[in-house]
């Protein structure tokens, strides 16, 4: 087993309304930013995990996200490629 | 009959609903400990408002996980009565009990207010004693409550009548201007496959009596008791 250190992007379902991903944008519209096309607002989770090697451990970080740390009606999760921590 | 109300860390409508089922209703209630396995052969199950584990993660999504709720949902799975209120609503879409999800609100304020809700069918365990397109007045009080579910789930919901609530004026108009999450649809408050598990993010609980500004909640509890005693 080695220790392994995983990130998750989690965003909200694209389609969505993202009410919090429009008021930062208009704020950085406000700031001049007005080349801003959209921006949406989601967390950022980082798993630390024994686990076999990556491939396990990332096999794992999956189903944390399709179990909790997503939610499968309105989100969607993105998992980096897992790193020895 | 007796209604067990389950206890979060982090519920704060548990002693509201108490209040409605003894003092009002002249019921029998017991708190059941998130952490318990036991649901004190409790005949109806609320899961109440308030912010279970902080909110932490989603509204929801870890109180979804606690001991308690295995036995909720095997309750509910068996045809038990569950009434999930404001966080209990949240809550029991995280378990699967019910389709959708609720987000946060589209104006990303936390609404505190009395609203009004159209009853939009009146043959169901929770809403008998209603008349279908009776107005109520019920508070809300929430920051996650806009309700989303796929196209499909919503057309599913209206053609078998599981839209139990809309927001509406006070002439029972369903508008924008009436919806204060901006829940697709208007939707308040839904009801299950089996019609006996009912989330919505009114208040019921804590309109029971006038001296707190509406009794309009009331006729739920008693549309239980009516139906399930039966």
């Amino acid at each position: 087993m080695a220790k392994f250190r995983i990130a998750v992007h989690i965003t909200p379902r694209k389609g969505l309304l993202d009410p919090q991903g429009n008021a930062v944008r208009d704020a950085l519209r406000t700031l001049g930013f007005n080349e801003v096309k959209d921006v949406h607002v989601g967390r950022y989770i980082v798993v630390e995990t024994d686990a076999y090697d990556a491939i396990t451990a990332e096999e794992a970080v999956t189903d944390m996200c399709r179990k909790l740390l997503a939610n499968p009606v309105t989100e969607d999760f993105d998992i980096e490629s897992a790193v020895h921590a | 009959m007796k209604f067990g109300i389950v206890t979060f860390p982090g519920s704060n409508c548990d002693y509201d609903a108490f209040h409605a089922i003894t003092d009002v209703l002249g019921e029998e209630a017991v708190y059941l400990w998130h952490k318990d396995h036991d649901l004190q052969d409790s005949d109806v199950v609320i899961l109440p408002g308030g912010f279970s584990y902080g909110d932490y993660l989603r509204a929801g999504a870890i109180a979804r996980f606690s001991p308690i709720m295995e036995e909720v949902i095997g309750h509910a799975k068996s045809g038990g009565p569950v009434l999930g209120i404001c966080n209990g609503f949240q809550i029991a879409c995280e378990a699967g009990l019910l389709p959708g999800a609720l987000m946060r609100n589209s104006h990303l304020q936390f609404v505190s207010a009395e609203v009004r809700i159209r009853v939009e069918n009146a043959d169901t365990m929770f809403t008998n004693l209603y008349d279908r397109g009776d107005i109520l007045r019920i508070p809300v009080a929430h920051g996650d409550g806009r309700y989303v579910a796929p196209a499909q789930v919503l057309e599913e919901l209206e053609a078998e009548g599981r839209v139990i609530f809309r927001y509406a004026d006070a002439g029972g108009n369903i508008s924008a201007d009436a919806n204060p999450n901006g829940s697709e649809r208007n939707i308040a408050g839904i009801i299950n496959e089996g019609g006996n598990v009912l989330g919505m993010m009114p208040h019921p609980e804590r309109a029971s009596s006038l001296l707190l500004g509406s009794s309009d909640g009331v006729g739920m509890f008693e549309s239980i008791l009516a139906r399930v005693a039966a």
